[in-house]
């Protein structure tokens, strides 16, 4: 059984105005148990809508969503976000910053946590010391420390913890590392593999980065107009090269692809 | 009068005026969101609390005009997570909504004193003050001392501050509890609650009738103890709360929630002596609205002027150098 079936979302941002746009056409897509599926297309594709899709942050006008054989359509996004684990570009948005990294983490458990009567308890906490202490970073040593006061990265690291502390079915990933110097990028990267892989996630990552997209993960599909135009997995993904992906892309969307954001990044391999 | 009656006096008010700073302190730096729902569930309380004391019951009317703050509330936070209406407008709407249910509640009419009328013991109709709560710990207290001189607001303060201690050390612990955590979260960061697989909206409706059932309990206790409700008493309340809450900062600064609970207390102790302090000056007592409005301002300047302050000293060393 795969873990997410998107069955033909379809979006209209401002139906019936002249500035309607589609965001989502006839999408389908099945996203198998444990897969990590990188995600590209140039701004305005519908990668974001699609994320935001899954997450159900809107209505859609007709499709499915199934998540690990349930039909969450009709959910409301606090409901999924019990199975769904999210981190955005911008590391502000997943954490609460006046409060402290172990009350963050209290909270984001919440969802799986013991029944207990205090939200930050001598049990939980040392298990959150554990999984801190994977990180690397010393944040173990400052669980009282308020989240506002750590680095970009720091909070993006804390962010994926969190986003991960209640074994979701699906991680969704938005440029997370987008926002952060290249080095600590890296860093939250190779955390992020390690968390994948260690839980067994089934994940999706948005990036712009085209090599990180054929090197990171086991699939990499690229999105256009709202469409899914090229989906590769396997030995033909494994010996394709940023070439032939701009190639394969320009053959099925009938254009090029058009951000120089992708272009660079992919050209150069940052 | 000594400077002891006049002290006792302030901070017997500041008491009664303190769960209503613990209100404005939840909903505006817990919740992190202005709510104007302030000055009427005050009265709301007040008038909920003279019905109900009239009726007989002095300790329940403390509880129904906390519970009538309560419903407040939830209306305000209903309009402002279900029908998306701004947080300020929700607010207001719902005050100028309480003015007509207050009046309903006093029967019609825009004060009422906590009295009966009762038969004496000729058969004359007469007027007789009703029990409250400061009524019966003030001689019970006399039994207990045999001091029948015992100054009023002593006993006034005795009382109040055991329910104000009470009222806040369950306020201490319900933040640290998973929903009390969710509501401090959903000020700082709605997005994360919500990703937490928290309803968000929950928690900010049961923070905000948290706040305003704070506010309310203010409102009943005031009007135990002087004795009767008035509608129009919650006018610039807000004001006040948020006087009290910036005052209690400045001595207890920007830190946790249980400091600022208690900060918050304290702002609101220190406030009313500020005021009687200026009473014993003259100041006149329909002053004490502006009073209050230039305190808040001025204390929301303070980080502006501490800014330009330290800007103009950087630049004036930069032209040394």
């Amino acid at each position: 059984m795969s873990a997410l079936e998107l069955r033909s979302l379809r979006k209209v941002f401002e139906r019936g105005t002249p500035n309607a746009k589609t965001a989502l056409d006839s999408f389908s897509l099945s996203v198998a148990d444990g897969e990590f599926i990188t995600l590209l297309g140039s701004n305005g594709a519908g990668k974001s809508t699609l994320f935001n899709a899954i997450l159900g942050k809107f209505r859609l006008d007709s499709g499915q969503v199934i998540l690990d054989g349930e039909d969450i359509t009709h959910w409301k996004d606090y409901a999924r976000a019990l199975h769904i684990g999210c981190l955005y570009q911008d590391p502000m948005r997943g954490t609460a910053p006046n409060m402290t990294i172990e009350e963050n983490l209290a909270l984001a458990y919440t969802r799986k946590a013991h029944r207990s009567f205090f939200a930050v308890n001598r049990r939980d906490s040392a298990y959150f010391r554990e999984l801190l202490s994977r990180l690397h970073l010393g944040l173990e040593d400052r669980m009282k420390t308020k989240m506002g006061l750590l680095s970009g990265g720091q909070r993006q690291a804390a962010s994926l913890l969190m986003a991960t502390i209640a074994e979701p079915k699906l991680l969704l990933l938005d440029e997370h590392t987008a926002a952060l110097d290249p080095g600590t990028a890296e860093k939250v990267l190779e955390l992020t593999r390690q968390v994948v892989a260690e839980r067994k996630l089934t994940c999706m990552m948005i990036t712009h980065n085209m090599r990180s997209a054929l090197e990171l993960g086991s699939r990499t599909i690229l999105m256009d107009s709202g469409r899914l135009v090229l989906d590769v997995s396997g030995g033909e993904r494994a010996r394709m090269t940023v070439e032939d992906l701009l190639k394969r892309f320009s053959e099925n969307a009938g254009r090029q692809l058009d951000s120089d954001r992708i272009l660079l990044s992919g050209a150069k391999g940052q | 009068m000594t400077i002891l009656t006049l002290l006792l006096s302030a901070l017997s008010q500041g008491m009664i005026y303190a769960p209503m700073a613990l209100g404005v302190f939840i909903a505006f730096r817990v919740l992190n969101t202005p709510d104007l729902t302030i000055d009427g569930s005050f009265v709301a309380g007040m008038c909920t609390c003279a019905v109900v004391n009239i009726a007989g019951y002095p300790v329940l009317a403390l509880l129904c005009g906390a519970l009538a703050g309560a419903l407040a509330g939830l209306v305000t936070g209903l309009l402002q997570t279900r029908l998306r209406i701004n947080a300020i407008l929700s607010g207001i709407l719902t005050m100028t909504g309480l003015y007509t249910i207050n009046f309903i509640t006093l029967g019609g009419q825009s004060n009422l004193y906590l009295q009966r009328t009762e038969l004496n013991s000729v058969g004359v109709e007469t007027k007789v003050s009703t029990d409250t709560i400061y009524k019966s710990f003030r001689s019970w207290l006399i039994a207990l001392t045999g001091d029948k001189g015992l100054d009023t607001n002593l006993s006034a303060l005795i009382v109040t501050s055991l329910i104000v201690l009470l009222v806040a050390a369950a306020l201490c612990v319900f933040f640290r509890t998973r929903a009390g955590i969710a509501i401090r979260a959903t000020g700082d960061n709605e997005e994360m609650v919500r990703s937490s697989s928290i309803n968000a909206d929950r928690s900010r409706v049961v923070g905000i009738m948290l706040s305003n059932a704070m506010v309310a309990l203010s409102g009943a206790l005031l009007c135990e103890q002087q004795r009767y409700a008035d509608l129009n008493f919650g006018s610039g309340m807000l004001v006040v709360g948020l006087a009290s809450v910036i005052i209690g900062q400045v001595f207890f600064g920007k830190r946790g929630v249980t400091a600022g609970l208690i900060s918050a207390v304290a702002g609101s102790l220190v406030y009313r002596v500020i005021l009687q302090v200026a009473y014993r000056v003259d100041m006149p007592s329909y002053a004490v609205k502006l009073l209050s409005a230039v305190i808040v301002v001025l204390a929301l300047t303070l980080p502006l002027v501490k800014r330009l302050i330290s800007e103009r000293r950087a630049e004036r060393e930069g032209a040394v150098q």
